[in-house]
């Protein structure tokens, strides 16, 4: 299997990306970019338990686990918050439980999109972090090898 | 007064957000606060606080005589008849509250009927919904069509012998059209139907006079019409209030205790229960006083009728923008403009616009009953005072366009 980077040097490459825009346009376009590049979620997916509640805009997030790991697949009508939202995908996708309520979640603030949001969207993007770690403390301990 | 002089009067207009000069298209939801509002805001909590109607000290006449001054002139900027007919609230929604539990625990019973109109917010829907629940009573609606007009003509057909009261906007927070109410109370009174009308945005846009309109209630809020936030005013025909049992009891709203029975102050204090906002409240007076000089001033009014026709225009030539409240008649649209763009969501939209120092407003706006009539998740909405200028209505179809062509997928 391929060794997978702690969560933390994947925090640090977005970070890094993101220190190279200088303005919010910038910043931005980048983010719905990412957006506009996260794809392949099912239609048949998009279900009531999956969305992620306090969104102005529509956000379903879906997992499988495969040998102890937790994979996210996640979609919004939205574009900025799919841009958003594929950050934390490829930052907590295909981590143990352990690894993902072990972390933080500060990179949001980190790269300077926190402070950027209306309260709002800062809430919608709370809702989403809190259902990565719902998710992941649910499958906490069930370590299927 | 040109729109830029009005401006004067508003420090928040002068502030700058992420470093660009703030363009505040989102007055619908609330207006920015004149300087003659602040001061006396001020003022009355620094020097004059004090509570209201009881105490015979300075500082208490002094807030008692702000209070009552205000309700003296929104009586008289509305045209009731008498100050017992100013019921002083937290705001419309609380104003609409109230009817529905007096007025509705007086003149509802079981198999009733109440009449809303499907452009209401979820204020003027919600308090009707909970007074069917307790009573039994049922809820009809009058559609709105393709354009978001009301379609008045089914209002005879609506109305029964068990339908009491229609609750209807003055103009629609969403569509921003002026509604005939005049016509329609006159259809509802024929069938002996009272009618409530919701002035949220009408107190804004249009000259109210209730005993012209003859509607048996009007409701509006303070923060959208210039005064303090937390303010909100009811008015009511006097004998419908007489007959109406307390909403609330405590404070001054008593005549005399007894714990063998109670009875009520006259009107309009039997529905002021507790300790008013005496401070926001009267602030209604600098507000409406300034309201009364920006309606009659015709160079504020060209300016404002230019900009709202070089919006409505513009927007229509906006490619896959889809216009929700539309009109020939000019004159029945105020300058708010709800709207969706093909392919692009509405709450992108909003976010990119505030970045370039747009306030705007996206989403539901609590009128999720006619979003669901026009089949989306949500609009944008633009809405505009008379102290926007052209060149932000000019700087705001640039960006829109700018914003729009970055996130169409």
């Amino acid at each position: 299997m391929d060794k997978i980077k702690p969560i933390q040097d994947v925090e640090n490459e977005i970070i890094e990306e993101f220190s190279l825009f200088d303005d919010w346009l910038d910043k931005y376009e980048y983010i719905i970019e990412l957006g506009k590049n996260l794809t392949d979620y099912p239609e048949d997916r998009k279900t009531d338990d999956r969305l992620v509640k306090g969104c102005q805009s529509r956000v379903w997030i879906d997992f499988e686990m495969k040998d102890g790991r937790i994979f996210f697949n996640a979609d919004s009508d939205a574009i900025i918050t799919k841009g958003i939202i594929s950050l934390l995908v490829r930052v907590y996708s295909g981590r143990t439980p352990e690894e993902i309520l072990s972390s933080d979640f500060s990179i949001v603030e980190q790269i300077g999109l926190k402070e950027n949001l209306s309260p709002t969207r800062a809430n919608g993007l709370v809702s989403m972090i809190q259902m990565i770690r719902e998710i992941a403390a649910d499958h906490a301990g069930d370590q299927t090898l | 007064m040109r729109p830029e002089d009005l401006r004067k009067y508003f420090p928040a207009l002068e502030r700058k957000v992420y470093g660009k000069d703030l363009v505040y298209f989102d007055n619908a939801a609330t207006i920015q606060r004149p300087q003659q509002v602040l001061d006396l805001w001020n003022s009355l909590a620094v020097n004059s606080n004090a509570n209201i109607h009881r105490a015979v000290h300075r500082l208490a006449d002094e807030a008692t005589e702000a209070y009552e001054q205000a309700r003296l002139f929104v009586k008289n900027y509305i045209n009731a008849a008498s100050r017992e007919e100013i019921i002083f609230t937290s705001g419309a929604t609380a104003s609409i509250n109230l009817v529905a539990c007096a007025f509705g625990e007086k003149f509802i019973g079981e198999g009733d009927e109440i009449i809303v109109t499907e452009s209401e917010h979820h204020s003027n829907i919600v308090p009707w919904q909970l007074l069917c629940e307790r009573k039994k009573a049922v809820l009809k609606v009058i559609p709105v069509d393709e354009n978001g007009r009301l379609e008045i003509d089914t209002i005879g057909d609506l109305c029964t012998e068990k339908t009491k009261i229609a609750a209807v906007t003055h103009i629609s927070n969403v569509l921003g059209l002026v509604n005939p109410v005049e016509e329609i109370v006159s259809i509802c009174h024929s069938k002996g139907v009272r009618v409530l009308v919701d002035g949220a945005q009408g107190i804004v846009h249009s000259k109210v006079d209730v005993r012209k309109t003859d509607c048996d209630f009007y409701v509006f809020s303070g923060h959208k019409v210039y005064a303090a936030t937390g303010t909100g005013v009811l008015y009511g025909k006097k004998e419908l209030l007489e007959a109406m049992p307390p909403f609330m009891g405590g404070g001054e709203m008593v005549g005399t205790v007894r714990f063998s029975g109670t009875t009520y102050a006259p009107l309009p204090l039997k529905f002021e229960a507790g300790t008013q906002n005496f401070t926001g409240a009267a602030t209604l007076k600098p507000a409406l006083e300034l309201a009364a000089e920006i309606g009659s001033d015709d160079e504020l009014k060209k300016s404002g009728d230019a900009v709202r026709d070089y919006l409505y225009s513009e927007l229509e030539s906006v490619p896959g923008l889809r216009l929700f409240g539309k009109t020939g008649n000019m004159e029945l649209k105020i300058p708010l403009f709800s709207f969706c763009i093909d392919g692009v969501h509405h709450e992108d939209l909003a976010l990119i616009l505030d970045k370039m120092g747009i306030a705007v407003r996206s989403g539901q706006m609590c009128a999720e009953p006619l979003m669901d009539r026009f089949g989306v998740s949500g609009m944008l909405r633009v809405s505009l005072a008379p102290y926007n200028t052209m060149q932000e209505a000019e700087y705001f179809v640039k960006s829109l366009y700018k914003a729009a062509e970055m996130l169409r997928r």
